[in-house]
């Protein structure tokens, strides 16, 4: 599992990084919200990855141990809120950005003419 | 002191901007008693935090904390009070009151929602400075980074939307370095609250100090973003001259909270005490990113061809210099560093506001900062059309502007270069004297290059004043509010009273210093005596 999650991350950073780099506004939203899930994974997974453990919510008797830590979901929720919520503000620049400049490009202006 | 008056700076202005969203836009005379009435009294709370952590400390210095929900350190959020951070809300504070009278004059020529982001940016930048939790760290600096992302568009216009863009991206990418960052700290230590962690550090198995090491470096990393260390610091400039006058001036301070927490987590994280694995790491990558900073912004700061991008330089060169002071990890040099910080903070915000007021011309959605003439001889004045402003019948106008406006700019010019007669050269000499005793190698280095960044500030601005006042007089001046230019004076006296009355604030700043250079009353006193670490 840990192997197929760190592909998976790896996989959507190297795009992201690549779109973020592209100078098409569209693009480079699409990168960040890449990396943003990429993030969101690794937050996730920094608790240690294991199945068929209980939540905090369920009364368990025995081990503290037997939990899933809560920690970092409370952190990946509070992560994954914020980041819509930016990604939203600059999908909004991206369209003034659009509207003033009559182009999609990150400069607001084309290299070819 | 009441313990709850703590966490005012943060609910203040969170109440006071919701409050302003919901009266709207077209009461602007409720909003903007709102927003006079609730930076008066951040003053007034800061005032007596600083007093309160100041009188706290006679030998054992205090930290006072404020438990949200009340539970213990270890599991709940802390905020945490100590001369530093109080420091950093009183001016802040200041700072907002200052440039206040300034966002409201001219309020008919601006777009929407301007007090309300000031205040969610207000409660962005008190909560940054108090918490006590990297991961609420994160979220103070999302809240103010949110707000600054509206407030740098504010006025819209081609310039500003492009600039914006540029900024937003480069802060959302630096956002997830944060949490990269900080979740890489939490995957070895357990723990985000920043005195547990401190306690942690020396004890961490070699086996994971690698990655705690890796952790702490993109956590450094999203901060020099925002602190705009060298190589990261390229949309500094062009943001800050793109903005508003009103909103640059409170972006100055925006740098100094990447410094702050640098400062705070450097001392706290890696001072001493953690251990020899782990002390002073990453100080060098700070020295060295401090000296080519400021190589970089006295570069720029002789090229810049207008007056809000040589604010930005200048910006840039006092970020790079406190970067490198408080790489050195010298009490006597933190001191001089915090004096610094006041000073080019209300010094770089003054300008901001003078660089507005020559170039406004009633139009707000033209280029807002002035132009000065290019090297070429022959060069034709192309934007004398644009000063040549409509005047405003209703204003109420000072008679002298260009007196008056002339001695500001002079009066900044004397304080960003640091020369004798203001507080700008104190502040400077009280960093530069013990930085010769710093047994670091860059210290020289940096030493020069501030001195000689001093001198090209000079040269810069000689040479923007003398374009600007001298060299056409034929040009006319916009008429200036009195609101406007209340502002500036009220910055500039600040740092004129600050020259007057040296002997308490440094004593207070040398305090700070050696506070937070002993991290470990700051453990002892944010984490329960009763608990010891597993």
């Amino acid at each position: 599992m840990e192997l197929v999650l760190a592909i998976a991350m790896g996989v959507l950073v190297a795009s992201g990084v690549w779109l973020l780099l592209r100078p098409r506004t569209f693009q480079v939203i699409i990168g960040l919200t890449l990396i943003s899930y990429a993030v969101n994974l690794f937050i996730f997974s920094i608790g240690g990855l294991r199945t068929g453990a209980d939540p905090v919510l369920h009364e368990v008797a025995g081990d503290i141990a037997q939990y899933a830590d809560p920690l970092p979901q409370a952190l990946v929720l509070t992560a994954i809120v914020i980041g819509f919520a930016t990604t939203a503000l600059f999908l909004v620049v991206l369209l003034a950005s659009r509207g003033l400049t009559g182009n999609d490009h990150v400069d607001g202006e084309d290299g070819t003419p | 002191m009441s313990i709850h008056l703590i966490i005012a700076p943060i609910v203040l202005p969170l109440l006071v901007a919701a409050l302003q969203l919901v009266i709207g836009e077209r009461r602007r005379r409720t909003v903007a008693t709102l927003s006079v009435v609730s930076c008066i009294a951040l003053v007034g709370v800061a005032v007596a935090l600083l007093l309160a952590a100041s009188q706290q400390g006679d030998g054992a210095a205090m930290t006072a904390v404020y438990r949200l929900g009340d539970w213990p350190a270890r599991f709940g959020i802390v905020l945490v009070l100590d001369r530093l951070s109080a420091l950093m809300l009183l001016l802040t504070a200041v700072l907002a009151l200052a440039v206040l009278p300034y966002a409201l004059a001219p309020w008919r020529h601006r777009g929407g929602h301007f007090q309300p982001l000031s205040q969610f940016l207000l409660m962005g930048l008190n909560g940054a400075f108090l918490t006590g939790d990297l991961f609420n760290l994160f979220v103070f600096f999302e809240v103010l980074l949110a707000a600054s992302y509206g407030l740098a568009l504010h006025g819209s216009g081609p310039r500003r939307v492009s600039a914006g863009l540029h900024y937003i991206a480069v802060n959302l990418t630096a956002s997830m370095l944060f949490l990269i960052g900080v979740s890489l700290i939490f995957g070895v230590t357990g723990t985000l609250n920043m005195a547990a962690l401190a306690e942690l550090i020396p004890r961490v198995p070699a086996r994971t100090r690698a990655l705690l090491h890796a952790g702490a470096a993109l956590l450094g990393v999203a901060f020099l973003v925002k602190a705009a260390m060298w190589p990261l610091g390229f949309w500094l400039p062009r943001t800050y001259a793109a903005s508003t006058p009103a909103v640059a001036a409170m972006f100055a301070l925006m740098t100094k909270v990447g410094i702050y927490v640098l400062l705070r987590l450097s001392l706290l994280l890696f001072g001493d005490g953690a251990g020899p694995a782990s002390s002073h790491f990453g100080s060098g990558w700070m020295l060295w990113g401090g000296v080519a900073t400021v190589a970089a912004g006295i570069v720029g700061l002789l090229g810049a061809r207008d007056l809000g991008k040589l604010a930005g330089y200048n910006v840039a060169i006092s970020a790079g210099t406190l970067l490198g002071a408080i790489a050195l990890h010298q009490a006597a040099v933190t001191a001089g560093a915090l004096a610094y910080l006041v000073i080019s903070t209300l010094g770089i915000g003054a300008f901001f506001l003078v660089a507005g007021l020559l170039a406004s011309d009633g139009d707000e959605d033209t280029d807002d900062t002035l132009s000065l003439e290019p090297y070429d001889p022959g060069g034709v004045d192309s934007r004398s059309d644009a000063l040549f402003a409509a005047e405003d019948e209703s204003r109420v106008v000072l008679s002298a502007p260009v007196a008056i406006l002339g001695v500001c700019f002079f009066a900044c010019a004397i304080l960003l270069a640091g020369l004798p007669p203001l507080s700008g050269f104190l502040a400077k000499f009280a960093m530069l004297a013990p930085m010769l005793d710093a047994p670091q190698p860059g210290a020289r280095v940096l030493f020069t290059l501030i001195v000689v960044a001093g001198f090209c500030t000079v040269i810069a601005l000689c040479r923007a004043g003398i374009q600007i006042f001298w060299a056409e007089p034929e040009r006319t001046f916009a008429q200036v509010r009195v609101g406007e230019i209340g502002s500036v004076l009220l910055l500039l006296g600040l740092c004129l009273l600050l020259t007057v009355m040296v002997e308490a604030p440094l004593h207070y700043l040398g305090d700070a210093a050696r506070q937070i250079h002993a991290p470990a009353s700051y453990i002892h006193d944010v984490l329960p005596a009763a608990q010891v670490a597993p």
